[in-house]
């Protein structure tokens, strides 16, 4: 594959370390004279805490500390505030509120040790009910999880609301037909195969610490410490090295970390703690947990009207979801969807459970995953009632091309899209009338297939920031661009690629914009010494964001490359004209062959050359880029299934997924974020969970437990494209990073539900098990958040 | 990083030497052939043994290959080689079966066919496949060797008849003429225990079944077996009514418990479902 100047298909400049094995990770770094962490957990699900004594953990030869609660006390740092204002417990003090939360700390020579002196330490907890079961949590005789919080009297977090309420019900009131279904977007996990870790250096000398710690958000990171932890921040170095894999499971702050660095500065070694994956599976960041109730109405010729949803969100026992401030439900309130409606109203409801923080997470796009969910799955339900196909319903609702930009009944304002294209697209693709007429003759036969159609709409790239900003901290991201006399360049962003590819897709931008070879491109990026403030990678924003601070801070360096080369050709800058050809990128005088190479300019910069008055010299550049709105990229997304009546096993059979995610930079990053969303989303739908038995035992905490999905459950994708670019972008693109774990999953539950149709099936929820699926054609469903009885 | 707790390692020289080390280091000593249960129960310190014994360097248990009319394999026999030998395949397309959905290729790789069934996991899916085909285990010790029916090999759940001194050494299964057998599993996704599983086998003369063995696994099934079932099908034609009515009898006869994996009739619906299928095809190839 050659390289080409700009946008286009290339090979991951990565991935040349990483297939040779030479990627460097958090478990890489090793420092003389490190020490070892590790984290005694709690095995309840809720307990007082009576006494802990370390005294034989202490006297383990190889053992160099052991930090408690009340070691963190003395500092004021037992607890931490979590990034949706709440406070969350580094240490256990008082009680321990989930299976698996941090209650010890110990510091060994060896990881062996550290893991050894555990087993001394003694806890003596006096064990309470817990709140498992979200739908009781605001049963008067509940138990009080947070009884931290003075005078607090119940386990709500928060009510919150969005849309038009007596609109919505008026139209209710007057509708030819509605539709209630009650769903579980059930929790899952983000499980990166690279579990969260940290290794902390606190130097005593200097006063500076420096943290590697596979985040995606270094600097948010960096900030909070000084905040927390009371240090200089000009003194803290956050160092996000090579990530595996995040989707939103390494944007917060764990216990581990803060421990990690307290165990610097009181042994005044590094400090490794890695966790091991059953504690990256029970203690950090889950997602979804949304127990809903959607309601449409519509006309009986299949016209929708208006979404009416409630949700009860289980945010586990601290409320540590990430997003911005305003939006304590995420971007739920999108659940609008694609669809041209006239009202629209949502209650959230956000409880507290004795289960591990966390909720939004695992390429969710701030809740957009539960929102595209719900209203895709409604469709089906109203197709079902009103004897209609999904496919002709969604196409008679979809918003229409003339609409854009269209503001939602919930005040969303999508910048673009052409809805049926890309529907009709997907269609045509699969086959669709065929495999309709395949499916009439297999049901005479007593077999059992099912198509399933999700058409999505994202909001992604938070994001403007007067509306968006988490924990003060607003949502703009810088970039700096440094040209070297050669012309070649260096790109530093505050963004960090957890397998996104920003290495090569932001080179691209550069050279697109300066008519140079991306490989003559390096991006530096996971280092906060080395790199301008901004918020990270998540909620699919570093394209729309930090990749707009590219292309802008590319173009800066281009005007300043102008006012060089109109010095060189002894011309007035506006009489100079950029152009890109061949050989690349050049400023030249109009009308003449006259001309300088963005090469030939670099050097001039950096020259003897006189410059007029004003004009520095050199070519550098920095930018903050703010953006004007979110990006709405779509897709539509076609799924066909085969069941086994006699086991309620589902093939996948095929896949079929149209993405349009406006400008494409490298098509082939594009292809391979979906490729890895769709697998995210078979499994979600087929097979991953972790449900809670009523002690509140984690049922999920190993990958025996908790099933990804391989290659043998993934059909091969079929892929295709349209492209609506965003009018607001400098380079016209959106996000692409979480569009197929949002439009996937629906997408797959339709087609088996769409199989099961002759068993009268409305609704089952995830994960569609074969035992999930067999007890759904019984009519007697499961319930996956609990434990099966 | 999960890490084990601190233990010694010895090098089993020779089944003898094996024996020896297991003496010595007394009954806190495990033997490591695959290592595919014993080390991740050891990560998770669910099993802190004093000392491992490596056997797998010992040749003569890895032996796998016909003797006159037996078909005999190797306690240090891989899964994979298992699935790889054109014999086994030949003879008894049942443990091609159940090989094929043990697991992944990785696992297979080390994992051994003697790891497995002295593992007695109750979900394990070659302890059903013996049991179908009623294989005999040859166990030594200090006192010289003893053969033990499989239906007896197995005391409970992660329990064998193998004392502590002991090494499960190979097993050994009849060839017959007029002999089919199959494999049915149903598992959450590839490479997941099984949330049911079966394997039949079936000897036809004319028509009429002369010998029928039935092993369920992941279901609660006495011994792996369904004796019931076996013994209505003999003498009858293995015709749809009467394979129904053993999968009724042999699904009746388990007593599957409620896991994640599924609840109680969903597996006693599979029991009797792979029930079926597994001898019906193991009746056509009795008949080809
Ligand atoms: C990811 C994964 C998925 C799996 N899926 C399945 C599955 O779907 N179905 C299934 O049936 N199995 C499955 N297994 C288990 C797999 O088949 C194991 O390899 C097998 O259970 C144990 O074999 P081993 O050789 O690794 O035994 P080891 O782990 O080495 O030993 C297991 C136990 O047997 C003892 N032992 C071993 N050899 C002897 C001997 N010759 N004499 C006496 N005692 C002995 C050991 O001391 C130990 O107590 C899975 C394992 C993994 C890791």
């Amino acid at each position: 594959m050659s390289t080409p100047m700009g946008f286009g298909r290339m090979h991951r400049k990565e991935d040349a370390r990483f297939i040779r094995g030479r990627g460097g990770y958090v478990d890489d770094v090793n420092l003389p004279g490190m020490l070892y962490g590790a984290i005694l957990r709690s095995p309840h699900a809720h307990a007082r805490i009576v006494s802990i004594d370390t005294s034989a953990a202490l006297a383990h030869p190889k053992v160099k500390a052991v930090i408690t609660g009340e070691t963190l006390a003395g500092l004021n740092l037992a607890w931490m505030p979590t990034l949706s204002a709440d406070t969350q417990a580094v240490l256990a003090t008082d009680k321990v509120r989930f299976q698996g939360q941090e209650v010890a700390f110990v510091v060994a020579e060896d990881r062996y040790s550290a893991r050894d002196a555990l087993e001394l330490i003694d806890v003596e907890y006096d064990a309470l009910d817990a709140v498992i079961d979200a739908r009781k949590s605001l049963d008067p005789d509940a138990p009080i999880i947070r009884d931290d919080h003075e005078g607090r009297a119940d386990n709500k977090i928060f009510d919150w609301e969005a849309g038009d309420k007596a609109t919505t019900d008026a139209v209710f009131a007057q509708a030819e037909v509605t539709v209630t279904q009650d769903m579980l977007y059930p929790r899952v996990h983000p499980a990166p195969l690279e579990t969260c870790g940290a290794v902390a250096d606190f130097d005593k000398v200097t006063g500076k610490l420096t943290v590697w710690c596979p985040t995606q958000a270094p600097h948010a990171h960096r900030t909070l410490y000084a905040l927390v932890a009371g240090l200089p921040e000009h003194k803290i170095r956050v160092i996000s090295p090579d990530i595996g894999g995040g989707f939103g499971n390494k944007v917060g702050i764990y216990p581990g970390y803060v421990c990690a660095i307290v165990g610097s500065i009181v042994t005044g070694k590094p400090v490794k703690w890695m966790e091991d994956r059953s504690e990256n599976l029970m203690s950090t960041s889950f997602a979804r947990d949304y127990h809903m109730r959607g309601e449409v109405a519509a006309t009986r010729d299949g016209k929708i009207q208006a979404i009416r949803v409630k949700v009860l969100a289980d945010h586990g026992a601290f409320n540590g979801t990430a997003q911005p401030t305003k939006f304590p439900a995420g971007f739920f309130h999108v659940f609008t969807g694609s669809y041209d409606l006239r009202a629209a109203h949502c209650e959230v409801t956000g409880v507290y459970t004795n289960k591990a923080p966390g909720g939004v997470a695992y390429a969710c796009s701030f809740r957009i995953t539960e929102a595209v969910y719900l209203v895709e799955r409604m469709i089906d339900v109203l197709a079902m009632e009103l004897g209609a196909d999904p496919a002709e319903l969604r196409m008679k609702n979809l918003l229409r091309s003339e609409q854009f930009p269209y503001t939602s009944p919930t005040g969303w304002e999508y910048d673009s899209g052409d809805y049926q294209k890309t529907l009709q697209l997907a269609m045509d693709m699969a086959g669709y009338d065929a495999l309709r007429r395949e499916q009439a003759e297999k049901r005479d036969r007593g077999e059992l297939m099912g198509i399933g159609i999700a058409f999505f709409t994202e909001a992604v790239g938070a994001g403007p920031r007067k509306h968006m900003d988490i924990l003060g901290l607003g949502m703009a991201d810088g970039a700096e661009l440094r040209v070297h006399p050669t012309g070649k360049a260096v790109l530093r962003v505050s963004c960090q690629s957890q397998g996104q590819g920003h290495e090569t897709t932001f080179a691209q931008i550069v050279a697109s914009e300066l008519g140079i070879s991306p490989d003559d491109v390096d991006v530096v990026h996971g280092d906060t010494d080395q790199t301008p403030f901004g918020l990270g990678t998540y909620g699919s924003r570093s394209t729309p964001v930090s990749g707009a601070a590219a292309a802008m801070v590319s173009r800066k360096v281009r005007e300043r490359a102008r006012q060089v080369a109109a010095a060189m050709l002894e011309a007035s800058p506006e009489d100079l004209e950029w152009a890109v050809n061949e050989s690349g990128g050049a400023w030249t005088v109009a009308g003449t062959g006259a001309g300088k190479t963005i090469q030939e300019i670099a050097l001039a910069a950096h020259s003897s050359l006189e410059l007029p008055e004003g004009i520095e010299g050199h070519l550098d550049a920095t930018c903050v880029y703010n953006p004007p709105n979110l990006t709405y990229p779509f897709g539509a997304y076609i799924c066909v299934v085969d069941v086994d009546p006699g086991t309620g096993q589902v093939k996948v059979r095929r896949f079929i997924a149209v993405d349009d995610c406006g400008v494409r930079i490298n098509p082939m990053i594009v292809e391979g974020q979906v490729h890895g969303g769709l697998a995210d989303g078979v499994g979600m739908a087929l097979m991953q969970l972790m449900a809670f038995d009523e002690d509140g035992n984690h049922l999920g905490a190993s990958f025996m437990d908790y099933l990804l999905p391989t290659a043998m459950e993934c059909p091969s994708w079929e892929l295709g494209e349209t492209v609506t670019p965003s009018p607001h972008h400098p380079i016209g693109a959106k996000g692409v990073g979480e569009s197929a774990t949002v439009g996937s999953p629906p997408a797959v539950v339709n087609a088996v539900l769409d199989a099961l149709r002759p068993f009268g099936v409305r609704h089952a929820d995830m994960p569609l098990t074969p035992a999930g699926v067999w007890r759904a054609m019984q009519g007697n469903p499961i319930r996956t958040d609990l434990a099966i009885s | 990083m999960q890490v084990p707790a601190s233990f010694e390692f010895e090098r089993a020289e020779s089944v003898p030497h094996a024996l020896e080390l297991l003496e010595r280091y007394g009954p806190e000593a495990r033997l490591v052939a695959g290592g595919h249960s014993l080390i991740p129960m050891m990560k998770l310190r669910l099993a802190q043994p004093d000392a491992l014994i490596d056997i797998n360097g010992l040749a003569e248990l890895s032996q796998l290959g016909v003797e006159g009319d037996t078909l005999v394999i190797g306690a240090l026999v891989r899964h994979a080689a298992l699935l790889a030998d054109d014999a086994v395949g030949a003879y008894f397309p049942i443990f091609h079966e159940a090989e094929r959905v043990i697991a992944d290729p990785v696992v297979r790789n080390r994992g051994t066919v003697g790891g497995s069934l002295c593992q007695a996991d109750p979900s394990e899916d070659l302890s059903a496949a013996f049991a179908a085909v009623r294989a005999d285990a040859v166990i030594v010790g200090p006192g010289g060797s003893r053969t033990v029916p499989i239906r007896e090999f197995h005391v409970g759940p992660y329990e064998t008849v193998v004392e502590p001194g002991e090494i499960l050494t190979e097993l050994r299964v009849r060839i017959k003429p007029g002999a089919g057998s199959a494999y049915e599993k149903v598992e959450r996704r590839v490479g997941d225990w099984p949330v049911a599983a079966v394997g039949a086998y079936l000897r036809t003369n004319e028509g009429m079944i002369v010998e029928a063995g039935l092993g369920l696994t992941a279901v609660g099934a006495e011994h792996f077996a369904a004796p019931d079932a076996e013994a209505y099908l003999i003498g009858k034609a293995a015709g749809e009514d009467v394979l129904r009515e053993a999968a009724r009898i042999a699904a009746a006869s388990c007593a599957p418990q409620a896991d994640q994996r599924g609840p109680v009739d969903y597996k006693r619906h599979l029991a009797g479902e792979l029930t079926y299928r597994a001898l019906s095809r193991a009746a056509e190839r009795s008949r080809a």
